[in-house]
């Protein structure tokens, strides 16, 4: 492709950017990244990491495979404290506290920042029950309460009219997408701030990809949202910043349509346009 | 040819075939074995009536139900001291069931086919089923009552009937009255002594008590007499009745007719008549209590010792097996220790059963069961109350034995569980544990079943152990009973597997006992199957309800 090329459908991608509107809002900080390492044993994944994350609105992370992407990702819920010999240096802040303090309560935070998987992972219950799961744990048990909150979750996830007659069917019944809408309802079921999407569509076929895009969408009137992505399309549809990894490196980091259309980083115009990844 | 045909892979097949197929049989095979000779006990056999002309050429006549025969050779029975007739190459000889042991001494005799000049099975020929002695084979001549024969002839059938009848109701209400009502009375009396023991022990015995227990005693007492007043009235009204009979040699003997416990007429039963009394019988074997050492009666005692022993190990074995399996696998940090325990774990599983009963008599009955007695029965000195073997001690021992088996079954199962499912659990604010309450460990329930399974099967069979630790050939009580605590843990009991090896090898009555034996060996292999299959039953809904590891 030559250059004039790029530029154009760079541009193209842009068009469909319906972020792009936000671009004049003030810049209100959510999730603070400060100098973050990572390391998995001796083997350094994200090296001194710097960004911040704008409320209520759409974050994507893009990258090659093994870019540490993911592993960022999943820094912000703390999901690495899983893996065995991990080491994490710098500081996370949310809402400016340090999620990484000795005093933070994992669980508590994990309700504050919630996450979908790349693969659907809806429990072995019915849908009913996935749905309130989280709100059961906090110990919520008032039927009345569970009904409107299961109603308002499937709603805000799209999937309340194909779900609402058969809630108490089991989840794994329903198709790949439905499962993943229903992954998102009992995340936003227990009204997080923040919700990380890791590679939500990447499993799913185009039209029930659409359907999540566009949830999204409606999401970010009330969350604040990270998406990893593997689809330099999706992250550009999306997503109103994008972030560019590689190596376990911020190469670049910047409003989606200023980052598609004019990056700064030579890395980031090679692999938006192509050349690896 | 032959090179290729190794080559297609065929005689692999054929072989591997043909080991399935070899389990398969013996598996059959046994079952078929054990079931053919248990359950042909149960039939009414014939009664046959011989005229028996013997060596000496003195006559005689033998009734009884020809249960073996044997086919000797010449020259072994020769050996044997036998003499062979007719120059004949083998010698048949038949085993005879001839019952009367209190006339005869032994309830069968060998006898030989050469020196029967005749073998008829008229139909008034009796078999009667005793309470003691055996069963009397013979013939039915009268009925007496007080003294006064009261039917004689061909009348004395039908009223004999009705008697035995009349007197097996009256036994009912009797061992009623003596096992429920007086042992009750008698436990509650003895609980009153052992609490006026405590209390004496603690210095607190004074005369307020004193009169209480005083009075409360005096009740008691009261209660008995009554019952013992209407025992005796009971026992005169039952034992007024008996038969007259007589046996093969011609000799009259009388019956009292509360030592009978059933009277037939074998040869004069249509095929559907001894169908029923077939069924009668196994029911009676599997619903009665033991009699005559053990070779006669049934042997519920047995099944429902069998039962309760492996249930209460289920609910022992698998919290400790379940919350063992979650340390090691969830919990701890996998590494040279984990390692280190998994193999040892393992190593357990394949530790004699008899070393585990040496460690359940050691440390169960004597430290851990001493220790209690000392702590809280001490009133009950010299007496042991848990200090002795009994039925918690052998389900903790059989608990012990199998809790390798549920370890390693439910690690299993909780390896299997995605780390997705995990990760969406924990993503929505839930802490490890409620993790695993919520999500991990229902999904690993149909494993855990498994592990209950396998753990159930090994216990349901396991003998050695149990007759260190609380196995006996009789129990006078079942562990289960209406007085409380209704669950008596430290009383001993009775189990099938043990019942077989008491049965077969400590009886003194062998040829009695044999098919009881068989019948035995049947029925503890239905209960373990009836046990497995509830286990599987349960770990099927369960997989269904949980069916997201297959995805």
């Amino acid at each position: 492709m030559t250059t004039e090329a790029i530029k154009t459908h760079a541009i193209d991608i842009s068009a469909l950017n319906r972020g792009s509107k936000t671009t004049n809002d003030k810049f209100d900080p959510c999730i603070t990244v400060q100098n973050l390492n990572l390391f998995y044993g001796s083997k350094q994944a994200l090296h001194g990491v710097n960004m911040e994350m704008p409320r209520k609105k759409v974050t994507a992370y893009i990258g090659p495979s093994g870019c540490g992407k993911s592993t960022l990702l999943r820094c912000i819920n703390r999901m690495n404290d899983l893996v065995d010999g991990v080491t994490i240096q710098g500081k996370l802040l949310l809402d400016g506290e340090d999620i990484y303090d000795k005093n933070v309560n994992v669980a508590a935070l994990r309700r504050r920042v919630g996450m979908v998987f790349q693969k659907p992972n809806p429990f072995p219950k019915s849908i009913y029950e996935n749905v309130a799961y989280g709100l059961r744990i906090q110990g919520v048990n008032d039927r009345r309460v569970l009904d409107e909150i299961v109603e308002k979750s499937l709603r805000g996830a799209a999937l309340w009219d194909e779900a609402k007659d058969r809630l108490n069917d089991n989840a794994l019944g329903l198709s790949g997408g439905q499962q993943q809408r229903l992954v998102i309802a009992r995340a936003i079921a227990i009204e997080p701030e923040v919700i990380l999407l890791d590679e939500p569509a990447s499993a799913l076929d185009p039209i029930s990809t659409l359907k999540i895009e566009e949830l999204i969408d409606e999401l970010k009137e009330k969350y604040t949202i990270v998406i990893v992505t593997h689809n330099m399309q999706q992250a550009a549809r999306v997503s109103d910043f994008t972030a560019f990894m590689y190596m376990g490196e911020l190469i670049e980091f910047g409003e989606t349509s200023e980052l598609f259309t004019n990056p700064a980083k030579k890395q980031t115009e090679d692999y938006i346009t192509g050349r690896y990844g | 040819m032959i090179k290729a045909w190794f080559k297609s892979g065929l005689p692999w097949i054929w072989m591997t075939a043909g080991a399935v197929s070899i389990n398969l049989l013996l598996v059959l095979g046994l079952l078929m074995l054990i079931a053919v000779r248990g359950l042909g006990h149960f039939w009414p056999a014939d009664v046959v009536e011989y005229h028996y002309k013997d060596r000496q050429g003195q006559s005689s006549v033998i009734i009884g139900e020809e249960v073996d025969e044997s086919l000797l050779h010449k020259a072994q029975a020769i050996s044997a001291g036998l003499e062979v007739l007719n120059g004949a190459d083998y010698l048949q000889q038949y085993l005879i069931k001839t019952g009367n042991r209190d006339i005869l001494g032994t309830d069968f005799r060998w006898i030989q086919d050469q020196y029967i000049q005749d073998k008829t099975t008229p139909e008034d020929l009796i078999a009667v089923e005793r309470r003691e002695w055996g069963n009397f084979y013979g013939r039915l001549l009268a009925v007496k009552q007080n003294g006064q024969v009261i039917a004689e002839g061909a009348k004395a059938w039908p009223v004999a009937q009705e008697q035995i009848e009349k007197n097996l109701q009256l036994f009912d209400e009797i061992d009623h009255l003596q096992k429920k009502e007086m042992g009750s009375i008698n436990y509650n009396l003895e609980r009153l002594r052992l609490k006026q023991r405590a209390l004496e022990l603690k210095n607190e015995w004074d005369d307020s008590k004193k009169q209480a227990f005083a009075k409360q005693k005096l009740a008691y007492e009261e209660e008995y007499k009554v019952i013992q007043a209407e025992l005796l009235k009971l026992n005169i009204a039952n034992k007024c009745c008996s038969i007259v009979v007589s046996e093969a040699g011609g000799r009259e003997i009388s019956i009292p007719l509360n030592r009978v416990i059933k009277l037939t007429r074998p040869n004069a039963m249509s095929a559907l008549d001894k169908s029923i009394e077939y069924i009668k019988n196994v029911i009676a074997f599997i619903s009665d209590d033991p009699r005559e050492a053990n070779t006669e009666g049934g042997i519920f005692p047995a099944i429902f010792g069998t039962v309760l022993m492996v249930m209460l190990m289920a609910v022992l074995v698998t919290p400790l097996g379940v919350i063992a399996a979650v340390y090691l696998r969830e919990y701890a940090k996998q590494g040279f220790i984990t390692r280190l325990i998994r193999i040892a774990v393992n190593n357990l599983a394949g530790v004699p059963s008899i070393v585990y009963g040496v460690f359940g008599l050691g440390f169960f009955v004597y430290i851990l069961g001493g220790n209690i007695d000392r702590l809280f029965f001490p009133e009950a000195a010299p007496a042991p109350v848990f200090g002795t073997p009994g039925l918690l001690w052998a389900s903790l021992t059989l608990a012990l034995l199998t809790l390798p088996v549920v370890i390693v079954a439910t690690e299993e199962g909780l390896s299997r569980i995605p780390k997705s499912i995990r990760e969406g659990s924990l993503a929505l604010g839930a802490t490890k544990a409620e993790t695993l309450w919520r999500t991990v460990l229902p999904m690993a329930s149909p494993a855990i079943m498994t592990g209950l399974i396998l753990a159930v099967a090994r216990a349901a069979g396991e003998v050695a152990p149990l007759m260190l630790v609380g196995v006996v050939k009789l129990a006078p009580t079942l562990p289960l009973d209406g007085n409380f605590p209704y669950l008596h843990l430290d009383r001993k009991f009775m189990h099938l597997g043990f019942h077989i090896y008491d049965v077969g090898f400590q009886s003194p009555n062998v040829e009695a006992a044999r098919p009881l034996v068989y019948a035995t060996s049947l029925l503890l292999v239905v209960v373990i199957i009836g046990l497995n299959m509830f286990a599987i039953t349960i770990r099927n809904n369960l997989r269904e309800k949980y069916r997201a590891l297959e995805n």
